[in-house]
């Protein structure tokens, strides 16, 4: 058995020593949020927060992840989907399919954290999670209306049940 | 009664009773609303096959297709909402089962999601089954005040009597609304009155896509579950020979080794992960049949030949073209071609199934529910009223998911497990080896043109692969596969060949490799747009004609796609000079229906980096139902596009394909991604797709820019073979 912090919670697993965070969070505690789409961190889908820091978990293997680590995954970003970057993924209708957008809001929360103003060549080269469906233009459009506060600033002109419109 | 009970209910019902679902699946609830396993009474009054008011008018309307991104179940919603007048802010959606439907003598009528149809076909059944749920509606509050109908009116799921000044809600008459007859005479809103269709509505399905909590396949769990990981023959065609199980049956979690049909080995174990790393560790002995030495060099010269072989089937004719070649003054030729191409969905293929000796579940991210149902009965030796799938999310399609070829497997190795339910999931690298992939086609361009540089004839001789002979050969009459000719067509409502040309042929021979094709998003429409318009470019070239101009005459008095071609001329500033070292390039097509045009801005460094600044994508499909999600498929079709035109080749090599994972097959990420600005400039009268057309033009259209930038004319996809350097 080995511990493991996650979402601000320990856990104890039973998994074998090399066998990826990816798979362990997925299987051993059952949060799904966070994607398999390649096991070579080609992809991104699988990327969460280890202390802090955007990590892609597939090829992360359980021992290089010490019980003192915090582990956050897209259910841990916020109780209800809250944070900031999530509200702005929701109003601009960022998902098509979504598989990948877990893994590219843990990776966009860590930009902004790292660099809260960052520019578009920022964005390319810490964005490069792979989206099939091409949500790109959309995720860019997210983050600077993260930074701005301005949802409306994307132009979208999306109308929400609320009666709002970004 | 929620979510989680219904789940229950249904979960405890396929097992007999004693087992809880482990987490939240709107979907099972969704298939558990419409069961007959579900007692009347607890189910919340149905009004119709579409419509489902709960007591507190809540709503909820039933989608037949798949969504997997392409925003179809908003777009659905938003039809079967705006006839049935009832409050969006309380509009949830569900997916009815394939079984139920064939029950109910297909009550809600195609599943099948592809060809860009989802809306287009189905749009005018949804709507009247909205309008005639409004009807039902109506006519119970009628009835329960005692007044004629025509005295009563609807809005927002409140019904008035004016007269009397009574009012209801939909909610308080719902169940008595489910028990009249379905009126069938049914007078259907003009666009023009439209109020929640053709609105830029919010999709419904997002915010669980922000937070983690949206239920792929892949992330099912059901009670007791196990899984597995597969591992097909590589060589297409080829067999299992043995394989030795003693060597990973002691590894932890291992539960049992199975053949998998004639071809295929799974290893299932408590978790995926012990799954698969048992199955890496297996010793397999493969018989790779007869195309174990296949290669893409070896067919490309099958195909070259094709190009100039005697008999081809004939797609489209006008006039005489071979006559008008052979005696022509001027004759212009050229000859491209187009790779295997991976769908390479993000979430791989993957189905989970419980079987037992008297029923057979499939929990599947299909397109083709009823296509999934058919896999499941035949695989499971079970008739169909022992067999069920509930759809589940997919984590994209792009059409690899209309193909059943990974359901068939997971019944397969369910059926060793019987009463557990397993989920068969595929690495990546499965998926790269076993796809359904986009066929390769080779293809002959030969015009004449006369002394005013006008095209006089126009031959498109395609050489290369039918995707019908692997997906429905039944469908091929007369040796003519019938999209083979997607974009090339006569004039007609789907897929055309707009130009106008005196003389013109375009014929096929075809040439199947052993490697499997299937429908990949755009399908023939991406690389027969691809030949016309970069041909087209070179013509203009060639005579000395501006590219658009040339493209003016051919479609003269060709309305629409002359106005989104105009449209996007217009708003690149076509007539102006681009930015500097920015040179600019033209395409248009129409497909699924749809008009549409892209002009692309680019710029190719003396070290031959290309870069793709901005698009311009204009889209007539006829009928907008939400522009804002038309504008996120037309945006998704470029990176989908530029992945293939950039990067997306597959190849063979000793009959297996070699590319494995994202390391050699490179797809479109952020910083390759352009700016897209989107027309969507509905016309009306006609319903196209939008999920696929602009596909075809993104490649042309930066090819036709390159040559602007660098006079090369590229011709072999995908680019990143190809050398930019300045010569």
């Amino acid at each position: 058995m080995m511990q493991l912090n996650v979402n601000n919670a320990v856990r104890a697993v039973d998994a074998e020593a090399d066998t990826p965070l990816l798979w362990v969070i997925r299987e051993q505690l059952g949060l799904t949020g966070t994607k398999y789409g390649c096991g070579m961190a080609l992809c991104g889908a699988c990327t969460v927060h280890i202390d802090g820091v955007a990590a892609r978990s597939c090829v992360r293997p359980l021992s290089s992840v010490p019980a003192t680590a915090k582990v956050v995954t897209i259910e841990g970003l916020s109780a209800d989907g809250s944070h900031p970057v999530q509200i702005a993924w929701a109003a601009l209708d960022v998902p098509q399919c979504g598989f990948c957008q877990s893994g590219m809001i843990m990776a966009a929360t860590a930009l902004l954290r790292e660099k809260p103003h960052p520019t578009d060549a920022d964005i390319d080269a810490v964005m490069t999670n792979i989206c099939r469906c091409g949500s790109y233009n959309r995720v860019r459009a997210a983050i600077h209306a993260v930074v701005s506060g301005k949802l409306s600033d994307a132009g979208l002109s999306i109308q929400h049940i609320d009666g709002s419109t970004t | 009664m929620n979510a989680s009970r219904r789940s229950f209910l249904k979960v405890s019902a396929a097992l007999g009773g004693g087992l809880v679902l482990a987490v939240h699946i709107p979907q099972l609830a969704h298939s558990a609303e419409v069961s007959e396993n579900i007692p009347a009474s607890a189910r919340p009054p149905e009004v119709n096959a579409w419509v489902v008011v709960r007591p507190d008018d809540s709503v909820i309307i039933r989608i037949a297709r798949s969504e997997m991104g392409q925003g179809t179940l908003t777009g659905l919603a938003q039809l079967v909402a705006e006839e049935l007048d009832c409050d969006w802010a309380r509009v949830s959606t569900e997916y009815p089962t394939p079984g139920q439907s064939l029950k109910r003598n297909r009550a809600w009528g195609n599943f099948s999601t592809g060809g860009s149809q989802g809306i287009r076909q189905s749009n005018e059944y949804v709507r009247k089954g909205g309008a005639a749920a409004r009807l039902m509606l109506l006519q119970a509050a009628a009835n329960s005040w005692s007044v004629p109908v025509s005295e009563c009116s609807t809005r927002q799921s409140v019904i008035t009597h004016a007269p009397s000044g009574r009012r209801t809600t939909y909610g308080a008459v719902a169940e008595a609304a489910g028990k009249l007859p379905v009126p069938t005479d049914i007078t259907l809103k003009a666009p023009s009155e439209w109020t929640l269709a053709g609105k830029r509505l919010a999709r419904l399905d997002t915010v669980d896509k922000t937070t983690g909590k949206q239920i792929y396949g892949m992330d099912l769990v059901l009670p007791g579950m196990l899984n597995a990981a597969i591992r097909d023959c590589p060589v297409f065609g080829g067999r299992l020979n043995s394989f030795d199980d003693k060597a990973v049956l002691a590894m932890p979690g291992v539960k049992k080794v199975v053949r998998v049909g004639s071809s295929a080995v799974a290893v299932i174990a408590d978790t995926w992960w012990r799954a698969k790393s048992a199955l890496d560790a297996l010793p397999v002995q493969w018989d790779e049949g007869p195309h174990a030495k296949a290669s893409s060099t070896e067919f490309a010269g099958v195909l070259r030949a094709g190009l100039t072989q005697e008999n081809a089937v004939v797609g489209n004719s006008v006039g005489n073209a071979k006559d008008t070649l052979a005696n022509a003054l001027r004759t212009i030729e050229a000859v491209y071609s187009y790779p295997h191409q991976n769908h390479a969905t993000m979430e791989t293929m993957n189905a989970t199934v419980l079987w037992t000796p008297a029923r057979c579940e499939a929990w599947v991210p299909t397109q083709n529910g009823e296509a999934a149902l058919t896999a499941v009965i035949d695989a499971s030796g079970l008739s169909a009223d022992q067999c069920e799938v509930y759809k589940l999310h997919l984590g994209g399609g792009f059409g690899r998911r209309g193909s059943t070829d990974y359901v068939t497997q997971a019944v397969l190795v369910a059926k060793a497990m019987p009463g557990t339910p397993v989920k068969l999931i595929w690495s990546r690298e499965e998926d790269m080896a076993h796809g359904r992939y986009h066929p390769v086609t080779q293809c002959k361009l030969k015009a004449a043109v006369d002394e005013k540089g006008d095209i006089q004839a126009l031959h498109i001789r395609l050489s290369g692969q039918s995707i019908m002979a692997t997906v429905a050969p039944q469908n091929i009459k007369n040796g003519k596969d019938p999209v083979a000719f997607q974009g090339l067509n006569p004039p007609g409502p789907e897929a055309s060949l707009c130009y106008a040309i005196p003389h013109l042929l375009v014929d096929h021979a075809v040439h199947n490799p052993h490697v499997p094709a299937g429908f990949w998003r755009g399908v023939n429409l991406n690389q027969n747009t691809l030949y016309v318009e970069c041909f087209i470019d070179e013509l203009a070239h060639a005579t000395r004609q501006d590219p658009l101009a040339l493209r003016r005459k051919l479609l003269a008095g060709n309305t629409k796609p002359l106005a989104v071609l105009n449209a996007v001329a217009q708003r690149a500033g076509w007539d102006k000079p681009a930015p500097e070292g920015v040179f600019r390039g033209l395409a248009q097509t129409m497909g699924y229906g749809s008009y549409v045009a892209a002009c692309a801005e680019v710029s190719v460094s003396a070290a031959g980096q290309l870069r793709v600044h901005r698009i311009v994508a204009a889209t007539d499909p006829g009928h907008a139902v939400n522009p804002q999600q038309i504008e996120a498929q037309i945006e998704g079709s470029f990176a989908y596009g530029l992945s293939a035109a950039l990067y997306g080749a597959c190849t063979v090599k000793d009959g297996r394909i070699e590319q494995t994972n994202f390391h050699d097959y490179p797809v479109v990420r952020m910083a390759d991604m352009p700016r897209v600005e989107c027309i969507v400039m509905p016309s009306g009268g006609f319903w196209g797709g939008v999920g696929e057309p602009t596909i075809a033009v993104a490649a042309p259209a930066v090819l036709n820019a390159i040559f602007a930038a660098t006079g090369k004319r590229i011709r072999e996809m995908p680019l990143k073979n190809q050398s930019l350097r300045a010569a």
